[in-house]
């Protein structure tokens, strides 16, 4: 499939960034080529085939709900932040 | 490995490691040195020996780790300006294990920015140079902990392996790189990348060197519920799974398992003085660099001369592996990745008027090229209209994949193949053309998809003076026999 800016400006979006026109531009060229070459998966005969999603070999790992000791308190976790005031995360306005 | 002892002190253990860590510098192969840190451990270790306490196996050892291992000890970055500033208050699992036993930290190794690469040129702290051409690439991602480890600045070098980042450093640079079985190793407290294929593994000198990490840092971990039971310290032998249950597809249902489910811990025995190994043809054309192919020639010639049998292979799939990684692994990047925001820690771009843009300003400063064309092509493959087409159609080529060494399996105990279809690339010769870069990992990216083990093996150097390596691949939970395999074949 072709590639359009619309599409590189739609995916900008989704991956929340803000590219410049230049970037833009760069990268829809970039996605083309890789595009391009995943597709050969086409190639292949899928059909009747189950997907494989992880290749651990168990499932229902369970753990006990219970608060295990932690290596960060609040204050360590807060102390990461760029700016905190009355030992919340500041940012700037939401709205 | 050298450990510290009565007349060899773990103080001058660290500061030779220092010392020659400074004497390379203009390879560029640090985020960070850990002076201090180090020296004050060695001298506690010190102190212990000295009245006599039990020390760890790796007493006063000096050791790297790679830029995206949590630890207090200097900021974690994964060499991304997103993480600039991170001081992590939490220590990793695989860390605590090695540290626990006396190892020391002597610094953090560049990378690519977030593993994202083939050589170590995305990060954003610059690329990393060959140990054994300054001209070339280092590899990658786990480029500067391969560099380490190769110029003997320390015995060992932790990694982490998505699609061959430790496999391909560590065969251009001429050492031993180990990427165990899936969930073989804790993964708490390291930078994700994609949850389905990450693994933690090692580079060393000798494959002893190499069991005993192994037998430091396997096994399972409350903290990471994709562990498994802690097979390679008891090889052959059936594990009480603690947690969960092994994957019966007749009883697949929600609930508690009971306890005492069965996974077998070890790997059919293989003989180890006549084993069967496996080559794929199918990775023997004209792509690959005529002195690799002499090179797994003459291996194969060696094998044969000492008794092992070689068993030719064919594994037309396998061709379609690196399609269907750079589907499922970007699909499940953009999904990790979308946690770096510049809220909580490392880095915030200033001056955005709104959250929104806060965002999308942090992220567009704070990612590489190749971080950002990864989320991008991960948001494409699993958007609407495109999902079926490429993400599932990836999940359905992985099962395939899967298959096809099940097959092969059955056939032989071990397969030898190149890591990569070349030898060290000059910097800057791939790095603009994302497609060519991806194809380095075309012979490393099958074992991540099926979750099985590889070893890198050095086998000498080109006529160039490069490294050559071969990679030594076997069935799930196979990985103490494959070192053990290595120790022979060293």
């Amino acid at each position: 499939m072709d590639i359009k800016c619309e599409d590189v400006n739609h995916l900008a979006d989704l991956s929340d960034f803000s590219l410049s026109k230049k970037q833009a531009d760069a990268l829809k060229d970039d996605l083309q080529s890789i595009i391009k070459y995943i597709s050969q998966l086409d190639e292949m005969d899928t059909k009747n085939v189950e997907p494989t999603y992880q290749v651990f070999e168990m499932e229902n790992v369970w753990r006990d709900d219970e608060i295990l000791p932690q290596q960060a308190d609040r204050e360590d976790l807060l102390a990461l932040a760029k700016k905190t005031e009355n030992h919340q995360i500041k940012v700037p306005k939401v709205l | 490995m050298k450990t510290a002892n009565k007349t060899v002190s773990a103080e001058r253990l660290v500061k030779d490691a220092l010392e020659k860590a400074k004497f390379f510098a203009d390879y560029h192969i640090f985020t960070y040195l850990n002076e201090e840190g180090a020296l004050k451990k060695a001298r506690e270790i010190d102190a212990k020996i000295k009245k006599g306490e039990k020390v760890g196996r790796l007493a006063g050892v000096p050791y790297v780790l790679k830029d995206n291992f949590l630890s207090p000890e200097g900021e974690t970055t994964a060499s991304a300006h997103i993480l600039q500033g991170f001081n992590s208050p939490v220590t990793a699992t695989a860390v605590k294990k090695l540290e626990d036993e006396g190892a020391i930290m002597i610094g953090r190794t560049n990378m690519d920015a977030f593993a994202h690469g083939s050589s170590t040129e995305n990060s954003y702290f610059g690329p990393t140079s060959n140990a054994c051409d300054k001209e070339r690439v280092a590899g990658g991602s786990s480029g500067g902990s391969a560099v380490a480890v190769a110029l003997d600045i320390v015995e060992f070098a932790t990694g982490t392996d998505t699609g061959g980042s430790i496999r391909q450093p560590a065969s251009f640079n001429g050492v031993y790189g180990f990427k165990p079985t899936f969930g073989t190793i804790s993964r708490y407290g390291v930078v994700a990348m994609a949850s389905s294929t990450d693994c933690i593994g090692f580079f060393t000198k000798t494959p002893e060197d190499m069991d005993l990490l192994m037998s430091i840092a396997s096994g399972q971990d409350p903290k990471d519920l994709t562990t498994l039971p802690d097979y390679y310290n008891n090889a052959g032998e059936p594990a009480q799974v603690p947690l969960g249950h092994a994957v019966a597809p007749a009883r697949r249902h929600g609930g508690r398992a009971a306890s005492t489910s069965v996974v077998t811990c070890g790997d059919p025995q293989v003989n180890l003085r006549s084993a069967r190994i496996g080559i794929i043809k199918d990775f023997d054309n004209e792509s690959v660099d005529p002195e690799i192919r002499q090179a797994l020639k003459k291996k194969c010639d060696e094998l044969k001369k000492n008794g092992h049998e070689i068993v030719e292979l064919s594994m037309p799939n396998l061709k379609y592996a690196l399609a269907a990684y750079y589907i499922i692994v970007p699909a499940e990047i953009a999904s990790n990745l979308s946690r770096y925001d510049g809220v909580r820690y490392g880095f915030r771009s200033e001056n955005s008027k709104d959250l929104e843009a806060l965002y999308a300003n942090t992220r567009d400063e704070g990612f590489m090229p190749e971080n950002k064309r990864r989320i991008m092509i991960g948001n494409f493959v699993l958007s609407s209209g495109f999902y079926d087409a490429y993400f599932l159609k990836a999940a359905k080529a992985r099962t395939l994949i899967i298959e096809e060494y099940k097959k092969a399996f059955s056939k032989c105990d071990f397969i030898l193949t190149p890591v990569s279809p070349n030898l060290a690339f000059k910097l800057g010769e791939k790095v603009n053309d994302p497609v060519s870069m991806y194809l380095e990992d075309v012979m490393s990216v099958p074992l991540n998809l099926a979750g099985i083990p590889g070893l890198t093996i050095p086998v000498g150097k080109s006529k160039e003076g490069l490294a050559i390596g071969l990679q030594l691949i076997g069935p799930r939970r196979s990985d103490k026999s494959l070192i053990e395999f290595a120790k022979e074949l060293a």
